[in-house]
């Protein structure tokens, strides 16, 4: 038997939960609820609810949706859904043929058990600007899909992160594609972090020409290789000042370059 | 939900973690909690033989899926698992606070690919925690569970695994 004490253990705030069996019934979801989220892997969402950080009146679990989760051939590049895991692009033999960059990138996203759970088009929607994803969606020039009641809409990547884990997608609308161009040029994703596995104090992602940093702004940045630090105001904190974060740009843009 | 092949009673709450619920409700405290916000994967469990961070998931999330804890890997009074078996051999584990954790990462690892190249095998413990050790020993007990799991290495390795139970 559960004791009351035992019953307030609980970390996150009160919420209510719904758990669709579509993507057209997660739409309608979103449309009809008061301040919902969408709940997908977990691995950034879960933390923030934990500590509190995060109150959304309503979760749509969207785990329960078959079909979303297929990593599949388009345009010439690699569409994932919004339920393929993190660890199962990472495994992916069209991604490693197609997009290798993006393979590699997955290698530095946390850790493989974060990964087991974690979602490619949860990250881009969270959008945080240290994580690595975004910024390789932004080097490629990929695009997402969002999906609501009212239809379905591509943002391009240079429009989708508007401030820190704050994108363009409306709050009813669901990502459920990202798409990313295949990376048969030069590519390189380097970043430098405190240990292996923690959100980088700064990162370079090369796609052939283009140049994309995260880290060092409220979003993931395209950058001009010939001055890749120009214009940046990086924040400083105990991991890091502004001027080390800026000196890892420069380091890490002539390692890319050199790739 | 089946939780070591058990089936369970739906959780009360929605927001009741899945780490909460095994600890709590079902009295399986061999999961540990430190952080719970996924960085020292003290809390790692199987989730359809896949390791996740109980503390990230919801319990409700758990329906219709089977949870492999701890307490799931060997019977009471019989063999150890092999990866168990491992970390007692190379001394794997001081005060234990994050053992579960290490040894649920490398059995979800072993499960889905027996014979690991060695960086596989160290990634699949980088995402885990350990304040005593200092991490030499156990990363011998994960090579040693590799070898203890490996179909060729079975026979001098201990029985009754209990994989597929």
């Amino acid at each position: 038997m559960q004791s009351r004490r035992d019953a307030r253990r609980v970390k996150p705030p009160p919420f209510g939960y719904h758990a669709p069996g579509s993507v057209e019934e997660a739409c309608a979801l979103l449309a009809s609820l008061d301040d919902p989220k969408v709940l997908a892997g977990g691995q950034s969402l879960v933390p923030l609810l934990n500590f509190r950080l995060a109150r959304p009146q309503h979760l749509v679990d969207i785990n329960r949706i078959d079909g979303l989760d297929r990593i599949y051939e388009r345009d010439g590049g690699v569409a994932v859904q919004a339920l393929a895991r993190q660890a199962a692009v990472e495994d992916s033999s069209l991604v490693a043929r197609v997009c290798p960059l993006l393979g590699d990138a997955m290698r530095l996203v946390a850790h493989r058990v974060i990964r087991n759970r974690g979602t490619v088009c949860g990250s881009l929607a969270h959008a945080d600007p240290a994580s690595e994803l975004p910024a390789v969606l932004l080097a490629l020039g990929g695009h997402v899909v969002a999906r609501s009641a009212r239809g379905e809409r591509t943002i391009a990547s240079d429009g989708l992160f508007t401030g820190v884990m704050e994108t363009a997608l409306a709050a009813d609308e669901l990502l459920v594609e990202a798409w990313f161009p295949a990376s048969t040029a030069k590519y390189a994703i380097l970043e430098e972090s405190r240990r292996h596995g923690d959100f980088a104090l700064a990162g370079v992602v090369r796609a052939g020409e283009r140049l994309a940093l995260f880290g060092v702004a409220p979003t993931p940045v395209l950058a001009d290789a010939s001055d890749p630090t120009r214009g940046l105001q990086p924040s400083g904190d105990l991991e890091a000042t502004p001027e080390f974060r800026l000196h890892l740009i420069r380091v890490l843009t002539e390692k890319a370059l050199a790739a | 939900m089946k939780v070591n092949g058990v089936d369970r009673p739906a959780p009360a709450e929605p927001r009741r973690l899945l780490s909460d619920y095994l600890r709590h409700d079902l009295g399986l405290t061999g999961t540990h909690v430190g952080c719970e916000h996924g960085v020292c994967g003290c809390c790692t469990v199987l989730l359809d033989g896949v390791a996740v961070r109980s503390c990230l998931m919801l319990a409700v999330q758990g329906e219709g899926h089977q949870v492999t804890t701890i307490e799931g890997l060997a019977q009471d009074g019989g063999p150890l698992h092999p990866v168990q078996q491992a970390f007692h051999e190379c001394h794997g584990l001081q005060c234990g606070f994050c053992t579960p954790g290490f040894v649920m990462s490398v059995v979800g690892l072993l499960q889905k690919n027996p014979n690991p190249t060695r960086e596989q095998l160290e990634e699949s413990i980088t995402g885990n925690l350990c304040r005593c050790t200092g991490y030499a020993s156990i990363r011998r007990a994960a090579h040693r569970a590799a070898e203890l799991s490996s179909p060729l290495e079975g026979k001098s390795g201990p029985k009754g695994r209990d994989r597929g139970q």
